[in-house]
């Protein structure tokens, strides 16, 4: 008798996660619909560059709100654009603007984008501490990722071979690099491509030839920030130079939500912009809006 | 009699549903698979995306040519082959002809712990240590070459080679062995010409299987190759960057809006992966039955 009741319970046993287990996949939507009524909880992906940022804010707004939840997870700026037109999320974390047939994906759906800008990042060129060369202007970058410089000596430094490092294309880095530097021309066909800042931080820092592109908040010592010239004189990527909008290479940061913000989402914008989420956001390393 | 029997039948029915439920799933996952992937050539010719040697999925027009991926993906994997294959027959040989039982008791663990240390650990003792290693040795401009995705899928092909060679050469029968030894060969006479031949086919299954392994590995090649989308030359090739198939899906998929060229391109490539390792695995199955017949027989 024992035997038997314990394959019915065997087989209940199945049948019923099998049906939480779709519950559970329907549950999520409903969560990310009507959390602010409920459990006052909103979903935030995106871009792996606004991601130290939003978590630090969330940090201090749920300390400030313990009946609030902010959860983050990061993955790129196209990995939250999607989740926003796919309406998983509350707000989507982007380092760039949404494309054309991004907003156009969202209003089939019927999500309707609202951009924020909620800081700004500047953006690091840095080579080696061992490398000589310290300032380029935007033609000298251009032609190193587009190929058309390969050797350091061309630029002022030594006889070696130029190792061009560059994020994947998921990165909002990637494209506003492309964009703002390069004129939206191809990166060269040898550049190495990194799936993460960290591992552009890690090369730069053990190989004499290379060059890459970090947020400076991640700039920590082992790599050396170049000065750059946009074309009004080499300005160093310090705070001062970003604030004052003298570095050429500095770019918004932004959340996107489904039409204007309500709720939860609006509190946590709101707060962003307050005195003390200013107060985190320098010391994230980035720079008010 | 008749309870039994229908809780056998209850039993019964629940594993076919279960497995019925599996065997569906993975169908729908090869459809799936392989119709995204087809989609792709609506808009691109198929000769363009298997002859194309340049991959710019971005660009306009976007260009898809699979031979860098591919060639990059064979080149490390050959590497790969060429640096475990030896090591871990000789590892396999080591284990159960020659260690002290002891001591194999110690290596054996060992071996199968190296294959649980999880791949983006591998990838960054690579990025930290064989990468940087690799560019001072052999002075290249740097070191995130094929070379070291190479060394990298080696060493993690290694515990399915050493554990599935080791199995052949073990179930090589005694009596073989006892036979070459009483007409007076040495033991590595015996192990070389009677051993390692009657245990060939084994062992070619190990190497299809981490053959297998390191074609399909993601996150510590991309973590160690550069990602370069170049046709590598061979064997110089080795020491350029390269990018492999997977690290391109993985690296892309991040970003590319559902339904594009780009998304149904990075499902094409998804599809060419998924037909060579289905190739390899049937092979290996096959090397690896033959193996067992002749056991039997």
């Amino acid at each position: 008798m024992f035997k038997k009741s314990m394959s019915y319970m065997i087989t209940l046993l199945l049948v019923t996660s099998l049906a939480l287990f779709g519950a559970g996949c329907v549950g999520n939507d409903d969560a990310a619909d009507h959390g602010a009524d409920e459990m006052q909880s909103i979903q935030i992906k995106g871009s792996d560059t606004v991601l130290p940022l939003a978590q630090g804010e969330a940090e201090v707004f749920m300390i400030e709100n313990p009946d609030k939840a902010v959860s983050i997870i990061g993955g790129g700026s196209g990995v939250g654009i999607a989740a926003l037109i796919d309406g998983e999320v509350d707000i989507a974390m982007a380092s760039r603007e949404m494309k054309e047939a991004e907003i156009e994906n969202a209003h089939a759906n019927g999500i309707d984008p609202i951009q924020h800008t909620i800081a700004w990042d500047g953006i690091s060129v840095v080579v080696s501490p061992e490398n000589p060369v310290s300032e380029l202007t935007y033609e000298q970058l251009k032609a190193i990722y587009v190929g058309d410089i390969s050797n350091w000596n061309e630029v002022g430094g030594e006889d070696r071979e130029i190792v061009v490092l560059s994020r994947d294309s998921s990165s909002g880095t990637y494209e506003y690099f492309k964009d703002e530097v390069m004129d939206g021309e191809e990166y060269r066909a040898d550049a190495l491509i990194n799936p993460s800042t960290g591992a552009i931080i890690q090369t730069v820092s053990q190989n004499p030839n290379a060059i890459g592109y970090v947020g400076v908040a991640y700039l920590d010592g082992t790599t050396k920030p170049l000065a750059v010239d946009g074309g009004n004189g080499a300005e160093e990527p310090t705070s001062e130079n970003i604030l004052a909008g003298t570095y050429p290479l500095a770019r918004p940061l932004y959340f996107y939500t489904d039409g204007e913000p309500e709720g939860l989402a609006l509190e946590f914008i709101e707060f962003i912009s307050s005195e003390t989420g200013e107060e985190t956001i320098f010391e994230v390393g980035y720079f008010p809006a | 009699m008749l309870h039994r029997r229908k809780k056998e039948k209850a039993i019964e029915s629940t594993l076919l549903i279960v497995s019925g439920v599996t065997v569906v799933a993975l169908f729908l996952l090869c459809f799936f698979l392989f119709r995204e992937g087809y989609l792709l050539f609506g808009d691109y010719s198929l000769f363009s995306f298997i002859t194309g040697s340049s991959w710019y999925p971005s660009s306009s027009p976007a260009k898809f040519g699979l031979l860098p991926l591919l060639t990059g993906s064979l080149i490390v994997t050959a590497g790969a082959i060429i640096l475990s294959v030896p090591l871990g027959i000789a590892a396999a040989v080591y284990i159960s002809e020659l260690a002290d039982p002891r001591v194999a008791q110690i290596i054996k663990p060992f071996v199968e712990i190296l294959a649980g240390i999880p791949s983006v650990v591998y990838g960054f003792f690579g990025l930290v240590i064989v990468v940087p290693l690799l560019q001072d040795m052999l002075d290249l401009p740097t070191g995130q070459t094929a070379l070291a995705g190479s060394i990298m899928l080696g060493m993690m092909a290694l515990p399915t080679i050493i554990s599935v060679s080791e199995d052949a050469i073990n179930s090589v029968p005694t009596a073989l062995k006892e036979g070459s030894l009483a007409l007076g060969s040495t033991k590595w006479q015996t192990i070389y010409r009677v051993v390692l031949p009657a245990a060939l086919s084994g062992i070619s299954a190990a190497v299809m299987l981490g053959i297998g392994r390191a074609i399909g590995e993601t996150m510590t090649v991309m973590m160690v190759t550069g990602n370069t989308a170049i046709i590598p030359g061979v064997p110089e090739g080795l020491f350029d960057p390269v990018r492999t198939m997977t690290a391109t899906i993985a690296l892309e998929m991040g970003e590319v809006p559902q339904g594009s060229d780009h998304f149904h391109a990075l499902f094409a490539v998804g599809s060419v992966l998924f037909i060579i390792t289905f190739i390899i695995n049937l092979i290996a199955d096959s090397v690896k039955k033959k193996y067992r017949l002749k056991e039997a027989a």
